[in-house]
């Protein structure tokens, strides 16, 4: 506006007062678009470092050095009476079998240290178990040799993945420049190579991070979320269609409405403590158990399914039951022929989030003892369990360097699935949402 | 015969024989928590034929027309009290189920509200839920007359399992008739049924009220006084929770008796 004085056929609209006024509007609109979308840079900013970090560490545990050896399996040592007892074979020394071995694949190694330290590059429980199982089952293989891959040591393998400094000096190192050298050789003559870490999904948990798995953890999670599932689907549901549609307003409903939407904000740790008492030292459920791990997480995860289940029923037009009733459809019929039906995508789509968020709380699982060392995978809901996020919480905590990066593929494993959780909950909300 | 009007200002000379009488209310007073909407309203309606309502917003007439199937029943705080008698049974007596009340007088609605189920399964939502038919073919022929009734059977024959709420909808409203003839009513209760329609499709509706009205006792809501003088044969004037006044409906759009309604069909007010 270079014009200062306006003519006076100018409208109110066009003064200079008005278009300083509109400047301003505009310059107000322009701010606040340029805040949201650096609120979303940030967030997403903050996601990818997130996720960055966690696939950076996390990836190598996806795969594992494995050495391969040929293994005499030697019947002096093994059954030296020759009555192939399964008892006997069990207990047979497997680990001078290993060791045979990697004397035979050094013979210029005598010295007693260094023979130790050259048992130290291979997996000493993953080999001599490997070995021990196959004796076990096929005890006809005894002098015979076998060619078989063996884990190796797990700081051999964080070695060959880069995580131990070879420039350090030695006596700050977890490997001697000898068992370096040694190990070199292994890999430029093929023997040591990088395979996919199958054990790592097939697993359970172990001492030995180049044995440790998830499998059993997934597992205990798994039963734990399908217990959970059970008991407060049909019960969020069952108390949300009852509050919404047949309650009767009064004092009393209001408060259990006012204690339902409190119990959602009520961290999860008191869930567990409520568990340990009510579960475990009233009723005498077994420790540990993912049925006990599922019943407080289905407490837990009611109020999040109640006030979806809620939220989705009252979206509902009111005009399709009245539609309804009025064909002479009784109050239920019509909630439960037209309302919950088209409340249903809602409904799901609360439940999965409200499970998914089941899945990665580990507070109240801590509570009730679902935190204990557990090396076998759970066949049935009152079994000893661990669960992933658990297991997380167990790993990180762990002293060697190769838990980090199981830790994080851990925690890669159950991003996957949460995320696969809220992609499924997205897709049937989609899918199923009916227009009206 | 008898002369029905006890409320001097409804001063009706509508007479009716006793088997002409579907419904016979006397002193309806219906109040939502301490409002009370209608003030004691006495009126006879006709075992067929259509019945208008006619008067501005909030005069209590939808309010009104939800007496008679007891709607109101599912709003809270509402309360009906006076006498409603249907074929000379009190409606809101001790032992009268609203369910079975519905499934004798059914409603079609100002929006048209069809389930987001298939045409076929919105028409025979009712039959099932009433337990009306023996077998699937019976289920179809119900169906069909009802479709046919409502004039929208060839317009949908050929995709009877598509969605309901996919058709226009002057169809949708239709659709929503043969869902209430399905159930086999006594009465058909109709709010504002073409205040979300286009003119032709309101045509139309007209027209399919004009052919139901033998067979039915229509009860019609209607904002549009050219409407109420074009399907009906009695039309009611409420004005602030009052019956104005009740009559044939030449004489109340060509001799209205009370000023408020001469005002209102002339539109000084309204």
């Amino acid at each position: 506006m270079s014009d200062a004085t306006p003519p006076e056929t100018t409208s109110i609209h066009q003064s200079a007062d008005a278009h300083k006024l509109l400047r301003k509007r505009r310059r107000r609109e322009r701010g606040f678009r340029m805040m949201g979308m650096s609120a979303i840079v940030m967030a997403m900013c903050a996601l990818t470092w997130l996720l960055i970090s966690i696939v950076g560490t996390g990836y190598t545990a996806f795969y594992q050095h494995q050495m391969t050896i040929d293994v005499v399996l030697d019947e002096t040592v093994l059954d030296p009476n020759g009555t192939r007892d399964p008892d006997e074979l069990r207990k047979a020394n497997f680990r001078r079998i290993i060791q045979n071995t990697l004397y035979a694949r050094f013979p210029d190694i005598t010295d007693r240290r260094a023979r130790q330290d050259l048992f130290k590059t291979v997996s000493a429980s993953g080999a001599t178990d490997l070995v021990r199982q196959m004796v076990y089952k096929t005890p006809s293989l005894i002098g015979q040799t076998l060619t078989l891959e063996v884990p190796t040591s797990d700081d051999v393998d964080q070695l060959l993945k880069g995580y131990i400094d070879r420039e350090v000096s030695e006596d700050r190192r977890k490997l001697s420049d000898q068992q370096i050298k040694w190990v070199d050789e292994l890999v430029a003559s093929g023997e040591v190579h990088a395979r996919f870490n199958w054990a790592f999904f097939t697993a359970t948990d172990s001492r030995d991070p180049e044995l440790a798995g998830i499998a059993g953890a997934v597992a205990g999670s798994f039963m734990a979320l399908l217990v959970a599932f059970v008991v407060a689907v049909p019960i969020g549901i069952g108390a949300a269609v009852y509050l919404e549609e047949f309650a009767p307003e009064n004092l009393f409903t209001d408060i259990v409405e006012i204690n339902i939407n409190n119990l959602a904000a009520v961290p999860s740790i008191i869930f567990g403590l409520l568990g340990l008492a009510v579960f475990l030292n009233f009723f005498g459920m077994p420790r540990s158990a993912p049925l006990v791990g599922g019943l407080v997480l289905a407490l837990m995860t009611l109020p999040t399914i109640i006030i979806a289940a809620r939220a989705a029923l009252r979206a509902v037009s009111p005009s399709i039951v009245d539609g309804a009733l009025s064909l002479g459809a009784s109050k239920t019929q019509a909630v439960f022929h037209h309302k919950v039906p088209l409340a249903a995508p809602g409904i799901l789509t609360g439940t999965i989030i409200g499970m998914a968020q089941a899945l990665g709380e580990t507070a109240p699982l801590l509570m009730i003892g679902m935190v204990a060392f557990v090396t076998e995978i759970p066949t049935s809901i009152t079994e000893p369990a661990s669960a992933l996020p658990v297991q997380i919480f167990l790993w990180a905590d762990s002293a060697e360097r190769a838990w980090a990066e199981r830790t994080s593929a851990a925690i890669i494993a159950l991003l996957v699935v949460l995320l696969s959780m809220n992609a499924l909950a997205i897709f049937l909300r989609s899918k199923l949402e009916r227009r009206w | 015969m008898v002369t029905l009007s006890s409320d001097p200002q409804a001063a009706s000379d509508m007479q009716l024989a006793p088997e002409d009488l579907k419904f016979h209310v006397r002193n309806v007073r219906v109040s939502y928590g301490e409002k009370e909407a209608l003030h004691g309203v006495d009126l006879d309606i006709a075992k067929t034929g259509v019945t208008a309502f006619i008067g501005p917003s909030g005069c209590g007439k939808s309010t009104f027309l939800r007496v008679f199937n007891r709607m109101n029943d599912t709003i809270p705080g509402a309360r009906v009290s006076g006498e409603v008698l249907l074929d000379g049974e009190d409606i809101y007596g001790p032992d009268v189920d609203p369910v079975l009340l519905r499934a004798r007088v059914g409603m079609v609605f100002q929006k048209p509200n069809p389930f987001p189920k298939s045409i076929y399964d919105n028409v025979a939502y009712g039959p099932r839920i009433h337990g009306l038919t023996k077998s699937a073919t019976e289920l179809d022929e119900v169906v069909e007359k009802s479709l046919r009734r409502a004039a929208l059977w060839d317009e949908v024959k050929d995709r009877l399992n598509e969605q309901g709420t996919g058709l226009s909808g002057g169809q949708q409203q239709r659709l929503v008739i043969a869902r209430a003839i399905a159930v086999q009513p006594e009465v058909i209760l109709m709010d504002e049924p073409a205040s979300a329609l286009d003119p032709i499709a309101t045509a139309r509706l007209e027209e399919l009220i004009d052919e139901l009205k033998d067979r039915y006792c229509i009860i019609i809501v209607t904002h549009s006084m050219a409407q109420a003088a074009r399907v009906s044969q009695r039309t009611a004037f409420f004005h602030l929770g009052h019956l104005v006044e009740y009559d044939a409906t030449n004489t109340v759009f060509t001799n209205p008796t009370d000023s408020r309604t001469q005002d209102y069909i002339t539109g000084r007010t309204g």
